[in-house]
């Protein structure tokens, strides 16, 4: 029985992690009631994965703007615009899709470079710069589009938005062997590096998830991977988009954890102040931030354009919403510094879910909104109450006690809010709080 | 003439685990400027946040008898209503608002709720009037320099009919003339009967305005010194101000000292923002190999700024003065720079400016060398792993794993962190900012070792301190400075408290 109050107090402290794990499957398993089995009928679960698809990109990039501390309200905008160059570089230049694509993430790039200069060299708030951006790109994909819709696309772009891997049986098996073979293999490396990762936290002496919660998480996580190989190779077998999103998933998240931008990433978000003293240079770290987005916002945007075969107007309304709200739902903290790919993805597909149900259930877009506007409130509503359980104790005695009792190196406070000189501004009405911690 | 306005009696203050206060007494009469001097962290503020009301009267010890009636204040605001106002170091004013709404910000002079502002102006000028400022008072409080702003804050305490005015270090961030002023003003409140309780280390100041003071050290009340019975002399403060006890153990170590390793010449540093204040002034000092030198001064003496200063310019504007390592001019203009030339800056101020608190020991640690633990531009996790357990290991890091997250560790270890942080990035140079501040003896002494052992391993080390013991206790050599001069170098067999503490309190010529 130990193993398992071991497991149980683990959980407790990972609540949000396990908890926003656990919301996904509850909403999966609650529509999939609602809806009479059709939410999980493998035709829907490939739709699930297809109209998703572009949200996830932008969740991707925005989780990392989110961690540094920034917002970016600009990529809807920045989607629809590069759907309309890609449209004017396709359509009417006739350009080559395999040159087009490229072309296309060259102007996202130089569309987050533009954004990334304001932002980090001239210190504008990223909330500001990149409302500005929604504002402008939309315009300047009205004026491309000279607010007609161009269209159509050659087949090569559409796969790539609504294609699926060819079938190599030749249409004579039932399931679609390739998409198994990925999926069984992916599975199999996904639990190889499980365990892989575990022994070498032994090794270091780093704490581990007990036991039991390690192999029912894995286990589970597998299992899960099965079943969704499972429906999608018993449909037409693996969505194109689903191997660029896979390819991004694995290597943005070893880039956030293993890479030197990554990490330099994570301290910016974590403390600002730390992170410039430490010497890693938080301008060109938040630059880069903003060109990776924009290259993202710009393969959602191509990506979105390929399935409805159409560059139009309105496109990518919204998506930065959705986008947002998959990477705070995800775990991603507002002060910045705390958050993950996964999460956000987690977080991505519970809103697409939500849609997907919802739509199935033909509810109307007014309460599809209504809806996931509490669902996002609900989510970092416990990420708050969690932290102030996390910071003030185990129980509501200790925290009260917290408050009211002064640290101990009050005594050393004369010195301590002086002795920097008031490195802030000389009215600062803040550092009283300071004087009466 | 010596009608007591105020009497203090047996003040004691606990925090958990630290006595601020022990058994203070305080007596100030009416009518009189009564300056309180002392150490860094002596407890001069807890004292005035405990007779304010900051600190409820059911959180400590002792009475107060102000004009001959006991005081249970709960709040400020009860403290203000009989006529104690305190101004705290760091003005509260809102920069955006008009001098006369800040005058009167809490106090609005209105009827039924709706502010009357014909006659908020009309009080705000004549109040204006009665500190000596003629502006507008319909001014933005950020477009009048932080003198006037000062002196603002004095306006609205006379609002407030204010009978004992105390003053934090009240001239702390101005420059001379405002300074000058700020006292002159003083001096006349006093003419009018306003009682005055400044708190200060600057002799000239306190010479200059006050009839009596009080001097504290470490939580007590040392004595009184009165002008009128020729007590106040700077030898006496000086005195009553140091004679800390030697208590603390510092480890044994015989200083290896080598050549020079770094050198600063003509370092004038000004204020980011009061371009009229300059806050080091020609500043010029050196370290050598295996040494340990300290940097000794006051508040406001400019230690840390010198220091951020020099360590890629974090601190300051229009910084001027060389550098030179190993004898050779280095540009130490950005933070990267200053740690390829091999220097390091642990802060003073852990928490805020020296660990990413919800980050992990392992990642603060790799923090400011992660190229160190990387191939083209991939950190190897296991390698920062485990250079994470061996400073555990050696720096003694009481925590579960180098997993643990920083912001839940005490004091000591998290500065343990913040130094392991820095000794990774391997420097030749470091810059330790109060080390020990706000840590256990145990921890400190671990601490005293540390850097005893970056001495022996050739390291130049500097430190600042503001406990006089601490930096008598592992320094070989002290600077002192005061009010940004390098007033004093002092080695080590020459130096003392009292030494130390007349460089520290010395005028600039």
């Amino acid at each position: 029985m130990s193993a398992l109050r071991e497991s149980l107090g683990f959980l407790a402290s990972r609540l949000r992690q396990v908890g926003i794990f656990v919301a996904l499957i509850l909403i999966v398993l609650l529509f999939q009631v609602l809806t009479d089995g059709i939410l999980l009928q493998p035709q829907n679960v490939s739709n699930l994965v297809v109209q998703n698809s572009y949200i996830l990109i932008l969740a991707i990039g925005m989780v990392m703007v989110i961690i540094a501390g920034h917002i970016d309200l600009s990529v809807g905008s920045i989607a629809g615009f590069i759907g309309a160059v890609a449209g004017v570089m396709i359509v009417h230049w006739g350009w080559a899709w395999w040159a087009a694509i490229p072309a296309c993430l060259l102007v996202g790039a130089l569309v987050g470079a533009w954004q990334g200069y304001w932002i980090a060299y001239v210190g504008i708030p990223a909330f500001i710069v990149t409302l500005a951006g929604m504002l402008i790109f939309r315009g300047l994909t009205l004026i491309t589009l000279k607010n007609q819709q161009i269209t159509p696309f050659p087949d090569e772009l559409r796969a790539l938005g609504g294609g699926f891997l060819p079938d190599i049986s030749g249409g004579t098996s039932v399931l679609e062997w390739l998409t198994v073979i990925l999926g069984v293999g992916g599975t199999a490396a996904l639990l190889f590096q499980s365990i892989k990762e575990r022994r070498v936290r032994r090794k270091f002496n780093l704490e581990n998830e007990p036991m039991a919660w390690f192999a029912t998480k894995t286990a589970f996580i597998a299992v899960l991977m099965l079943i969704i190989t499972f429906l999608l190779a018993s449909y037409r077998g693996t969505p194109i988009v689903l191997l660029v999103l896979a390819a991004l998933v694995i290597a943005y998240s070893a880039l956030m954890n293993n890479s030197i931008f990554g990490r330099h990433t994570y301290a910016i978000g974590g403390n600002l102040h730390a992170a410039e003293l430490s010497g890693i240079k938080t301008k060109a770290v938040t630059f880069r931030l903003f060109v990776n987005m924009g290259v993202l916002a710009a393969l959602a945007g191509l990506i979105f354009t390929a399935r409805l075969n159409s560059a139009q107007p309105a496109g990518g309304t919204g998506f930065e919403l959705d986008s947002i709200a998959a990477a705070f739902i995800g775990g991603a903290a507002v002060q910045g510094g705390i958050g993950t790919v996964a999460g956000a993805m987690i977080g991505g597909l519970i809103m697409g879910v939500l849609n997907n149900g919802m739509s199935i259930l033909g509810l109307g877009t007014d309460y599809q909104q209504l809806i996931k506007g509490l669902v996002l409130l609900l989510a970092v509503g416990f990420d708050i109450f969690n932290k102030n359980r996390a910071g003030g104790g185990s129980s509501i005695a200790k925290r009260f006690k917290l408050r009211t009792t002064p640290p101990a190196t009050e005594t050393k406070a004369p010195a301590a809010t002086a002795a920097p000189a008031e490195p802030a501004t000389p009215v600062a009405a803040g550092s009283r709080e300071s004087e009466n911690a | 003439m010596n009608v007591p306005i105020l009497q203090m009696r047996g003040i004691t203050k606990t925090f958990p685990g630290v006595k601020a206060l022990q058994d203070v007494t305080l007596d100030v009469n009416r009518g009189e400027v009564h300056a309180i001097c002392g150490e860094n962290g002596a407890g001069k503020s807890t004292l005035m946040k405990v007779l304010s009301g900051v600190y409820a009267h059911n959180t400590f010890e002792g009475d107060i008898l102000f004009e001959n009636e006991p005081c249970d204040f709960a709040s400020i605001s009860d403290s203000e209503k009989r006529g104690i106002v305190i101004i705290h170091q760091e003005l509260a004013l809102s920069p955006y608002l008009s001098i006369a709404e800040n005058i009167f910000l809490g106090n609005e002079l209105a009827s039924r709720g709706w502010v009357d502002w014909r006659r908020t102006n009309l009080e705000a000028a004549k109040l204006l009037a009665r500190v000596g400022l003629s502006e507008n008072p319909v001014t933005p409080i950020q477009h009048i320099s932080v003198g006037k702003q000062q002196l603002v804050e004095i306006a609205k305490a006379l609002s407030k009919e204010v009978k004992l005015l105390i003053l934090d270090e009240p001239t702390a961030a101005l420059n001379d003339e405002d300074s000058d002023h700020l006292l002159d003003l003083i001096l006349h409140l006093k003419g009018q009967g306003v009682t005055s309780i400044i708190i200060s280390h600057k002799l000239n100041e306190i010479r200059k305005v006050a009839d009596a003071v009080t001097i504290i050290r470490d939580g007590k009340s040392i004595e009184t010194l009165r002008v009128d019975q020729g007590q106040i002399t700077q030898e006496r403060i000086i005195r009553g101000m140091v004679g800390r006890d030697l208590d603390s153990l510092y480890p044994e170590r015989e200083p290896q000292i080598g050549e020079e390793v770094l050198r600063i010449e003509d370092w004038t540093v000004q204020h980011p923002q009061d371009h009229t204040r300059t806050v080091v002034h020609n500043a010029s000092l050196n370290v050598r190999k295996g040494e340990v030198v300290g940097l000794a001064g006051l508040m406001g003496a400019g230690r840390t700024e010198l220091a951020m200063s020099v360590f890629g310019r974090t601190y300051g504007r229009a910084v001027s003065g060389k550098v030179f390592k190993h004898g050779e001019e280095i540009n130490t203009s950005t933070v990267p720079e200053a740690i390829r030339h091999g220097i390091a800056y642990a802060t003073e101020d852990r928490k805020h400016y020296g660990l990413n608190l919800i980050e992990d020991i392992k990642r603060n640690i790799s923090m400011a060398a992660l190229p160190k633990l990387s191939k083209r531009g991939w950190v190897d996790g296991n390698q920062e792993t485990t250079v994470a357990n061996s400073y555990r290991k050696s720096m003694n890091i009481k925590a579960p794993s180098v997993a643990a997250i920083t912001g839940k560790l005490s004091g000591g270890n998290q500065q343990k962190v913040v130094l392991s942080k820095w000794m990774f990035s391997d420097p030749d140079v470091l810059i330790l900012d109060e080390p020990t501040r706000g840590i256990d003896v145990g921890a400190k002494f671990e601490i005293y070792t540390i850097i005893a052992e970056l001495a022996a391993q050739g390291k130049a080390v500097i430190v600042i301190s503001s406990e006089l013991p601490e930096l008598l206790g592992i320094c070989d050599r002290i600077y002192t400075l005061s009010a940004g001069h390098v007033t004093g170098e002092v080695p080590i067999a020459e130096a003392s408290q009292e030494t130390l503490m007349h460089y520290m309190t010395k005028e600039k010529e």
